[in-house]
């Protein structure tokens, strides 16, 4: 601009931005998000959240708890009531105890904890096994504290859940850690006890620390629900991660935990002591308020749930297209390949064409490829509408190409 | 209550086909079963559920009534008898100070007050009424009359 203040020039701006994050790609879910805010009367598949409120004991607990004044920091790891009532919570539901005082520490939603969680064990040049599709976030967490992301591509032939040969395969001597996620956004994939105890015998024979995100385990349709930690030697070697957003419905609220022996959760106690100090104080009332019926409040969204998950596999089962039944969390991941285009190309064109919205399977990894997540986080009326629009769309697609 | 009560009380509409598509089950096991609640008088009946303080000339009563229990029939020969007339829109026996609730409506405050002196309080066994109006309806049935607005929730999210 001719006449504005005249400012040192600036050297390229890009050169000065740190390795990781310039050559880190943006999110393909935000490509997508881009486009369909652009447009006004689209039902979404895509949203990768309830799609109920907090339930209003919760809320208005935490409305209480604002008229009490409750506005202060709190201490690093949480507040007391919290720390018992999650210790309680996690030994009761997953069979695993916590100190309260010295082996948990809660976060600003499951993310702040994986990302202290990676920065707490990560030396530069340190391998992460993690496994695609996946949550967004794993290989750009674990390349910004500069370890490398050693993916392991989950497949539809083994449910999406990751096998004890692919894991033993990808073990090389600077392997530090695994990271897991079951039931799994985006396939909706679990892994059995069977499994957990497999991979539990690979992870203690090669010295590993296992993180697992197990932020889905509530909404669990299929069977019961196992956490790896609970194998034989994994407790003093896995950071158990979980939080309140998906089973609560309280993403909002950015509430969230970690739970590991002493030392690893004192040293993401530090991170997080230097980065966030404490998880809002609100948030963690309103947490409290949640332990205290979790059963009643979790019963009722899953049930709901269950229901459109059967719906919506009978819809895929009905119009030809394979579709593994989701064992947990609210994503179906059918699979599109016989159509011949690729996951992107089949997303846009059903959003342009049936102004239904869905994530390309790429956008969780690269053999997300041939896959779509559709979520059935979305009000019944919406879900059966979208599955009449893709019927006739799929239907298209066979007959026209 | 079973899934399949459970979806038609919080949607009786909802088809067959689609009831069976989310319960996992047949259509046709699914007319069946509805068909048998229905035959053992499990499921009474299926109704719209309104604001009715969008409805212009209607009132309705919560009335408080005190009996005098019969030998041999208790409350509910009497009660019976009382619960027939249209204007009674529901019924409860009740525990504490008085013996009968009931939801009474009609077009005016008149007519609800005819009913209670002409009809109700003259009907044998019937010892007192206490008559309140109803001024609003916040929630009935489970349905709040004010819904909360739709949360808006990104289009998408990972």
């Amino acid at each position: 601009m001719s006449g504005s203040r005249s400012r040192p020039k600036a050297s390229n701006l890009v050169d000065k931005l740190a390795d990781p994050v310039r050559d880190m790609p943006r999110s393909g879910i935000r490509d997508f998000f881009d486009i369909v805010s652009q447009m006004k009367e689209v039902i979404s598949l895509s949203i990768g959240e309830p799609d109920f409120v907090t339930p209003w004991h919760i809320r208005e607990h935490a409305i209480f708890a604002l008229e009490q004044g409750r506005t202060g920091y709190t201490g690093n790891r949480g507040l007391p009531q919290l720390l018992t009532g999650l210790s309680d919570y996690v030994e009761r539901t997953f069979g695993l105890s916590y100190h309260p005082e010295s082996e948990i520490l809660t976060t600003v939603g499951v993310s702040e904890a994986l990302d202290v969680a990676l920065r707490a064990l990560i030396n530069p040049g340190d391998e992460i096994i993690y496994h695609e599709p996946c949550y967004v976030s794993y290989a750009p967490i674990i390349n910004m504290a500069h370890g490398k992301a050693v993916c392991i591509e989950t497949l539809e032939k083994d449910n999406f859940c990751i096998t004890p040969e692919q894991l033993s395969g990808a073990i090389t001597p600077k392997t530090k850690a695994v990271v897991l996620n079951f039931p799994n956004n985006p396939t909706g994939g679990s892994m059995d006890a069977d499994t957990a105890r497999a991979l539990a015998e690979i992870a203690v024979a090669a010295d590993l620390i296992v993180i697992t995100d197990e932020v889905y385990a509530e909404l669990t349709y299929e069977g019961t629900h196992t956490s790896i930690a609970t194998m034989p030697g994994m407790r003093e070697r896995t950071i158990f991660l979980h939080g309140f957003s998906k089973a609560w419905a309280m993403t909002g609220f950015r509430i969230g935990y970690a739970c590991a022996p002493p030392e690893l959760c004192e040293a993401m106690m530090k991170i997080h002591q230097y980065t966030m100090l404490c998880a809002p104080i609100l948030s963690q009332e309103a947490a409290i308020e949640a332990l205290k019926q979790p059963e009643t409040d979790i019963g009722e969204m899953r049930a709901s749930y269950l229901r459109r998950r059967n719906f919506i596999t009978k819809a895929f089962e009905e119009m030809g297209v394979p579709c593994m039944m989701p064992q947990g969390a609210f994503y179906a991941f059918p699979n599109i390949s016989q159509f011949g285009m690729s996951s992107k190309d089949f997303a846009l064109r059903f959003l342009d064409e049936q102004e239904v919205a869905l994530v390309p399977g790429t956008a969780f990894g690269a053999c997300g490829e041939g896959f779509v997540r559709c979520s059935y986080a979305t009000a019944m009326d919406d879900i059966q509408i979208a599955m009449e629009r893709m019927a006739i769309f799929c239907d298209h697609l066979k007959t026209k190409g | 209550m079973d899934d399949l009560l459970q979806s038609l009380v919080a949607n009786a509409r909802v088809d067959n086909a689609t009831l069976a598509k989310t319960l996992g089950l047949t259509e046709a096991e699914v007319v069946e079963r509805i068909a048998e609640y229905e035959e053992r008088g499990l499921i009474k009946s299926y109704q719209a559920i309104l604001d009715e303080d969008k409805l212009p000339g209607r009132v309705t009563a919560v009335i408080e009534v005190s009996m005098t229990p019969e030998r041999g029939g208790g409350f509910d020969r009497t009660a019976a008898r009382i619960a027939k007339f249209p204007q009674v829109s529901s019924m409860y026996l009740m525990s504490g100070d008085f013996d009968l609730m009931m939801f009474v409506q009609g077009s005016t405050l008149q007519d609800v007050a005819q009913f209670v002196s002409e009809k109700l309080s003259t009907i044998p066994g019937v010892t007192g009424t206490a008559t309140h109006f109803m001024l609003k309806t916040y929630k009935h049935r489970g349905v709040l009359m004010q819904t909360e607005e739709a949360h808006e929730r990104l289009k998408v999210s990972p």
